[in-house]
């Protein structure tokens, strides 16, 4: 039913990078996130699936901290990046932020440069001393970003005047230009077409190699392409989480067969 | 239509096309209707618009120009003594030189002497005056110098008089009118581009009167609300959309920011009377006081502008710039407020625009005082445009009417640019991202 292949051959033994412990989530009274415990591995792709609401994304923005600006968003429990508590009072969710990089559901460049795009993370974090250096982490990232080739002839140009794909891309060479060590990615390619899919599809493979990568998708074949794990969400409980392979072919929990063969979603 | 409708097939869908149609009969009635009393609407205020300017612009254009009279005037050393400078008799000299030009008219009678000088403005022998002054080697010598008439003469050489009217009605006798006419056959009067309505400052005689001194308070008064209304304005909206808790502080402080905005303007003025001059002694009539006055009339506009630009920023940008580790400084300075400033700049010059004609506050401080030089610095006395116009509305002379109506015209010139500038800026950086 679905092409698992590729991610079986690629699951190997993994450290722990993010490990999440009895978290809920209440935006006012709504408990959106009921007492999810999961443990995210370092260098895999962990896919969040499940239908619209479930709160895949908010447990996503979980990790980045990225809930702190809604005002009435409450997090309780434990998240703990190389075992620290990433809710700690003593954490600063800048500094987390800069470790944990975000790519976005609809891409969104600065309305700048594309060189300003990208170099926008190593100046505010002063990852960079000089010219020279800068330029260096900026085709690098425009690399990996796998967008170098497209746009190295222009990089004066305004980042928003790219196509779809390509301005997903940089966000992604964006939010890697800060040496992440997790990428986030909040459904990459629901405002992409199939073809610039394949390529950030591609590209999220890449990354995996240097990245725990974490990505919310509506697509479960993109799940399955992509993922070496995945966690099934319902109503705001983890229901099921294991390798992609097996939450595929043979889930435990008789909602997840029903989400997977489309009977609820 | 009903082509369609009689060539569709079941009847249950030929009777809901009928009564689409029919509907749709009615639904386009009233959209015409719609459109009609719209147009009515822009009909009417064009109307109303081209009624003012019409009337400004027909009782305003003759003050745009002012007449003038080139004299030959011999500069009499008995009358303009070296010695003596800078008094003599100005006056005489050029009395003399007018007496000249009218030989049947017997200048050595006081009274006839008299009524011929009153053709010239009291402002020529002032010019004359500071000629000599500036180069006493013209002592001696015939010089030809161009000067203003003064106001009945203009208005009489602008046939804003009529001729017909009986004498004692008429504030140019009969004999004078006389003179005037020997002076025009001469070629003697001009009639040029009135500089002085823009070079001078604000005097008793219509002829002499500029609006330089309500320009140059307008200026300072403007800039000083500029100074002190876009930093706070700005600030404080700021500070109220991107930090501020939301709690009911907050939301009492934006309602009173609101209300603030709808506070009549004479309050505002009372306000600065007692606490700008009563209580922090600040000169009475001084553009810096006036400055003051507008900027608290301009902050709330510019607090509400630029909350709205801020909050029209996409939230994509913010999260963009938040998932980057930028702290929430750094969002709102280098990404926000960029964006948001095409909105914000349009606020605060329409909030100008608002300030440059507004007129009571200033009247209350003193700003409609009798000034006769242009204020170098905000804190000397000084006019405004606005309360220059009431000043001249106010007075009786003739002159004034058309004064009146050319400053209005300049004002509504100001206001036109300040309100095409914003314009220009909202749409040359509209929806950038």
């Amino acid at each position: 039913m679905y092409d698992t292949a590729k991610t079986e051959s690629a699951l190997e033994q993994t450290e722990t990078k993010i490990s999440a412990r009895n978290v809920q989530v209440y935006y006012g009274d709504t408990h959106a996130i009921k007492d999810v415990n999961v443990e995210i591995e370092d260098k895999t792709v962990t896919a969040f699936i499940g239908p619209s609401g479930c709160g895949k994304s908010t447990f996503l923005r979980c990790l980045n901290r990225m809930n702190d600006t809604i005002d009435i968003c409450r997090v309780t429990g434990d998240i703990l990046l190389d075992g620290e508590d990433i809710y700690d009072p003593k954490v600063d969710p800048v500094q987390l932020r800069a470790k944990v990089g975000m790519v976005f559901q609809k891409p969104n460049p600065f309305p700048k440069s594309i060189y300003d795009n990208i170099a926008y993370g190593p100046r505010i974090h002063g990852l960079a001393r000089g010219k020279a250096e800068l330029d260096e982490i900026v085709e690098k990232s425009l690399r990996r970003g796998a967008i170098w080739d497209e746009v190295k002839d222009r990089l004066d140009a305004p980042g928003t005047g790219l196509s779809g794909g390509q301005q997903q891309r940089l966000c992604i060479a964006r939010a890697i230009a800060t040496e992440p060590e997790v990428l986030l990615m909040d459904e990459p390619c629901s405002a992409l077409d199939p073809i610039a899919t394949a390529q950030v599809e591609e590209l999220i493979d890449e990354l995996r190699q240097s990245y725990s990568v974490v990505i919310v998708t509506h697509s479960m074949q993109q799940a399955a392409r992509v993922s070496q794990k995945t966690a099934f969400f319902h109503l705001g409980n983890l229901v099921e989480y294991g390798e992609t392979g097996q939450i595929f072919t043979n889930p435990e929990d008789p909602r997840t067969e029903s989400y997977i063969t489309g009977r609820i979603g | 239509m009903t082509d369609i409708t009689s060539a569709s097939g079941a009847p249950t869908p030929k009777r809901a096309t009928e009564l689409v149609a029919a509907s749709l009969k009615r639904r386009r009635r009233k959209q015409a209707r719609l459109k009609w009393i719209g147009l009515g609407a822009i009909g009417v205020a064009f109307l109303m618009l081209i009624i003012l300017v019409g009337s400004l612009v027909s009782s305003g254009w003759q003050a745009f120009t002012q007449t003038h009279v080139t004299l030959e005037v011999f500069v009499d050393p008995e009358e303009i003594p070296l010695d003596r400078l800078p008094r003599g008799g100005f006056d005489d000299a050029l009395g003399a030189s007018l007496g000249k030009m009218l030989p049947g008219v017997d200048m050595s009678q006081r009274k006839v002497a008299k009524s011929v000088e009153k053709i010239l403005s009291n402002g020529a022998q002032f010019k004359l005056r500071d000629m000599v002054v500036a180069d006493p080697k013209l002592i001696g010598q015939t010089i030809t110098m161009t000067v203003p008439v003064s106001d009945p003469f203009d208005q009489l050489n602008k046939n804003l008089i009529d001729r017909d009217t009986p004498e004692q009605h008429r504030r140019v006798k009969d004999p004078e009118i006389g003179y005037f006419d020997a002076l025009k056959a001469q070629g003697a009067i001009t009639k040029p581009f009135n500089w002085a309505l823009f070079t001078n400052a604000d005097s008793r005689f219509p002829e002499l009167a500029g609006l330089k001194g309500a320009l140059a308070g307008t200026f300072w008064a403007l800039l000083t609300c500029f100074v002190i209304s876009f930093p706070l304005g700005i600030g404080a909206a700021i500070y109220l959309e991107e930090f501020a808790p939301k709690n009911k502080l907050s939301d009492f402080i934006e309602v009173n920011i609101n209300n603030l905005a709808a506070v009549p303007s004479v309050v505002f003025g009372l306000l600065a009377l007692a606490v700008f001059i009563g209580w922090f002694g600040l000169p009475r009539s001084a553009p810096f006081v006036g400055g003051l006055t507008l900027a608290l009339m301009t902050m709330p506009t510019i607090i509400i502008a630029t909350r709205a630009a801020l909050k029209a920023v996409p939230p994509s940008i913010r999260e963009a710039a938040l998932g980057l580790g930028a702290s929430k400084q750094q969002v709102v300075f280098q990404h926000v407020l960029p964006l948001a400033m095409p909105g914000v700049m349009t606020g605060t010059i329409i909030g100008l625009a608002q300030a440059l004609g507004e007129t009571a506050p200033l009247l209350l401080i003193g700003m409609n005082a009798f000034i006769t030089s242009a204020a170098s610095s905000p804190f000397d006395s000084a006019t405004a445009l606005p309360t220059q116009i009431f000043i001249w509305a106010d007075s009786p002379e003739r002159g004034f009417v058309s004064r009146t109506s050319a400053a209005i015209l300049i004002l509504l010139g100001f206001l036109v640019a300040m309100n095409a500038v914003a314009i220009f800026l909202r749409q040359k950086f509209e929806n950038k991202w």
